[in-house]
């Protein structure tokens, strides 16, 4: 038990680590081709100096990907031997189709889009870049499909405890995959967005007030508040497919323990496991019912169907309410930043303060709110490894605890520090941007993008 | 079809592109540490555009072990789970600090330089550990680990032959001649750990020794072992001559014959490469687990294959386009 406990620790601060920066990339290459386009287009200086910050962070994200996405491609194996005993089937080639498809595809033309602009034609070089951001998001499409899979399995029959595809577009395009793949691209559009709005934000209280920061905090306060409604919408559909498929999940994420018809939406509660019960609940009479069924008095079933059976509802009922939280504080920051960028546009300051200061503090929330939101639906699938098929303890390997506690110590410490200085170096390139602007303002431009 | 064969073919393909080609840019971190400032944006930028795909050969070949010969995956990472993981800590290290150097404050450069040169260098320690016990079977014994622990500097100067060769190459002037000097420095020790895993593992297992030593495979065997010493020779060879040139300014000679070092080098790697295979078929693990008992259920394979057949053509047509983009000597690194 205490193996299997630090092998799910270990994974789960893996696969913690290195989602963050596929969130990234996945969204900013396109915005980055989109920055491409608008300085072919206009001619305008100031996209092609957003590109040239952007694409350092990406650079920087993407290194970050690949490197922690081996040590993934390790630990699929080592901590989970009886995942690929069972369901290997499914699993291998969904995993050796990404790294044939995509994996290959955006490593190879990364070195062109990073490093070759002055030796290939602009032609060349916006193919390439496009092909990177299509790899990326290639990449999620198998990641995606083989982790909803685990989800809501379909397209197999189980022969002698071993899973066997039958039917593989039902495998790809199993129930949950369109709305999580939907899902956790605009999250990784609107992680991208406030990264944008924030550091740009930030560059202009700190003083950097050229035109390139005023447009990089437009495109990213509009990209904001264009992408919000749509996840509202996204994830509102999610959690209906969840309903129907993951039923127990559902009630873990709202902390309903009994059936109920007309089920109120718990805002804040203290869900108690041993008392299977809540404290200090805030309820909003009816809401639930009516997200989830689209009826007042809809029947949603409680945990108590499920005992046994369900995960563990803590995680779930907050994590979900820090995942919405940051859903709406997205929807009412943009919204009014987008609407007050326009009333402003022919003054000094693109925003009031208050509200730069706010784009500052949510710089990473699309981390926070990924996070928030895999940990919700990774936990609300336990105990099982895939959904109603195989039992995570079921697939743990016989590695000794003391090994396993090890090398997670190893990576915390390690992915502690690489945390650390990706956060600060996206800071100082940002800084550094203003200050490459001002002496380069005069100079001619080498190796231009087009 | 015989599909394990297959798959053990195109994994077997996937190590050695992989150790050939992220070993050329391992060894020119594991170098990092002896060059003047002003090379180091060089060597770095030697392998640049290279690094990330060189490296996804890696989750390529794990990949395909995972995927067609699960129990040989179990137990090979189950008994290398320390050293691979100091190999993924040391690899995380490598691929951030190529970034992160060139984005801290130029005070904090060094720091990430030394963190690519720490990173390299465990990494390929890793890697020669890692394969010193792979092929004497996993044994629990003193001999085995010191054995082991030979290995992992003998392949790490494979490497940095592979870095310095590929330097000669890509890069002019001073940083070149160096290079000459790395590559001859290192060449000697990568003769001592060819030698050395070559007399080990007939040694570890009498199967290996009957597979060589008895008539007619001796005499047929022959091209592996003279080929490599063959190629050492002329590696020799040619970093004198190159140094040579270098020390009488004769630039025509050193452009002539700059790409010979690295073609030996890898000539070298390829046939090491084939004797293991040799040695160790049909095991995956010596004596223990032949490819066939490991094998995966024939449908999971049979649809990676298509997707292989289909996808690994356009894999190498655009990793060479993408070396053919970058031809000719490294330029300063600029975006």
């Amino acid at each position: 038990m205490e193996a299997l406990l630090l092998a799910r620790i270990q994974f789960a601060a893996n696969i913690s680590f290195h989602i963050l920066f596929p969130t990234i990339t996945i969204a900013l290459g396109w915005v980055l081709l989109f920055f491409k386009w608008r300085l072919h287009r206009t001619g305008n200086v100031a996209w092609m100096q957003a590109y040239k910050l952007w694409v350092k962070v990406f650079a920087l994200s993407f290194a970050m990907g690949v490197v922690s996405g081996i040590v993934m491609s390790f630990q699929f194996g080592t901590n989970w031997p009886g995942f690929m005993e069972r369901v290997g089937n499914i699993a291998g080639p969904l995993l050796a189709y990404e790294v044939l498809t995509a994996f290959f595809l955006e490593a190879a033309f990364l070195g062109i889009m990073l490093f070759g602009a002055d030796r290939v034609s602009p032609r060349v070089h916006n193919l390439a870049t496009f092909l990177v951001a299509f790899g990326t998001t290639l990449s999620a499409f198998w990641i995606l499909a083989l982790n909803s899979w685990m989800h809501t399995p379909a397209g197999f029959e189980i022969r002698d405890g071993v899973a066997h595809a039958t039917d593989w577009f039902a495998v790809v395009m199993n129930p949950s995959f369109p709305y999580r793949l939907t899902h956790m691209l605009l999250a990784s559009g609107l992680t991208v967005a406030f990264l944008i709005a924030g550091v740009s934000a930030w560059r202009w209280l700190k003083g950097d007030r050229g035109a390139e920061v005023r447009l990089q905090l437009r495109v990213g306060v509009t990209l904001g508040a264009l992408l919000i409604p749509l996840q509202i919408l996204a994830g509102d559909m999610h959690g209906l497919n969840t309903l129907e498929h993951q039923p127990a999940k559902i009630a873990a994420m709202e902390g309903i323990w009994e059936d109920e018809r007309g089920a109120a939406l718990r805002l804040f509660a203290i869900p108690d496991e041993t008392e299977r019960t809540n404290h200090a609940e805030i309820e909003i009479p009816y809401l639930a019912s009516l997200i989830l069924t689209h009826s007042l008095d809809g029947e949603i079933k409680g945990l108590n169907s499920f005992i046994g059976e369900h995960p563990p509802v803590a995680p779930l009922f907050y994590g979900f309410r820090l995942m919405v939280g940051i859903g709406v504080l997205m929807l009412l920051i943009s919204w009014s930043a987008w609407w007050l960028m326009r009333r402003r546009r022919n003054e000094g300051e693109p925003l009031p303060r208050w509200t730069l200061r706010a784009m500052v503090a949510m710089t990473f929330s699309g981390w926070v709110a990924t996070l928030a939101g895999w940990y919700v639906t990774e936990i609300g699938r336990q105990p099982y490894l895939v959904y109603g098929v195989l039992r995570t303890a079921d697939a743990a390997s016989a590695v000794p605890a003391p090994m396993i506690g090890l090398s997670l110590a190893l990576y915390l410490i390690v992915y502690a520090a690489l945390l650390v200085a990706f956060v600060r170096v996206v800071f100082l390139l940002a800084s550094k941007a203003g200050q490459g602007e001002r002496d380069t303002r005069s100079r001619d431009v080498v190796g231009v993008p087009a | 079809m015989d599909l394990p064969l297959i798959f053990l073919a195109l994994m077997s393909i996937a190590m050695l592109a992989y150790v050939v080609l992220d070993g050329y840019d391992l060894g020119v971190g594991v170098l990092l540490r002896r060059a003047s400032v002003e090379h180091k944006d060089t060597m770095i930028a030697a392998i640049g555009p290279f690094w990330d795909a060189n490296e996804t050969w890696l989750v390529l070949g794990v990949g395909l072990l995972l995927v067609a010969f699960p129990i040989a995956h179990g137990v090979i990472l189950g008994a290398l789970y320390l050293p691979v993981t100091l190999m993924l800590i040391a690899l995380m290290l490598r691929g951030v600090a190529f970034e992160l150097r060139a984005k801290v404050q130029p005070e904090r450069k060094f720091v990430w330089d030394r963190a690519f040169y720490a990173g390299s260098l465990g990494a390929s320690l890793a890697q020669g550990f890692m394969l010193g016990h792979y092929i004497v079977g996993f044994e629990q014994s003193l001999i085995a680990y010191l054995f082991a622990m030979l290995i992992a500097p003998c392949l790490t100067a494979g490497y940095a032959l592979l870095g310095a060769s590929f330097l000669i190459m890509k890069t002019e002037g001073l940083l070149q001649r160096r290079a000459i000097g790395w590559a001859r420095g290192s060449l000697w020790l990568t003769a001592l750990g060819v030698l050395a895993v070559s007399i080990a593992t007939p040694l570890a297992s009498p199967s290996i020794f009957d597979k060589w030593f008895s008539m007619p495979e001796l005499i047929a065997l022959m091209p592996i072992p003279l080929m490599t010493l063959l190629l050492f020779v002329f590696a020799h060879i040619f970093l004198r001559r190159l140094a040579s040139d270098a020390a009488n300014d004769n630039d025509r000679g050193l452009q002539r014959w700059a790409w010979a070092p690295f073609v030996c080098a890898l000539g070298v790697f390829v046939f090491a490469f084939l004797g293991l295979a040799y040695s160790l078929y049909p095991y995956l693990v010596i004596d223990r687990i032949t490819y066939i008992d490991a094998a995966s259920s024939g449908e999971a394979l049979t649809i990676i294959l298509i997707g292989t057949a289909i996808t690994l053509p356009a894999i190498v047509a655009y990793t060479v386009f993408s070396y053919r983009v970058f031809w000719g000597k490294a330029r300063k690194l600029s975006y």
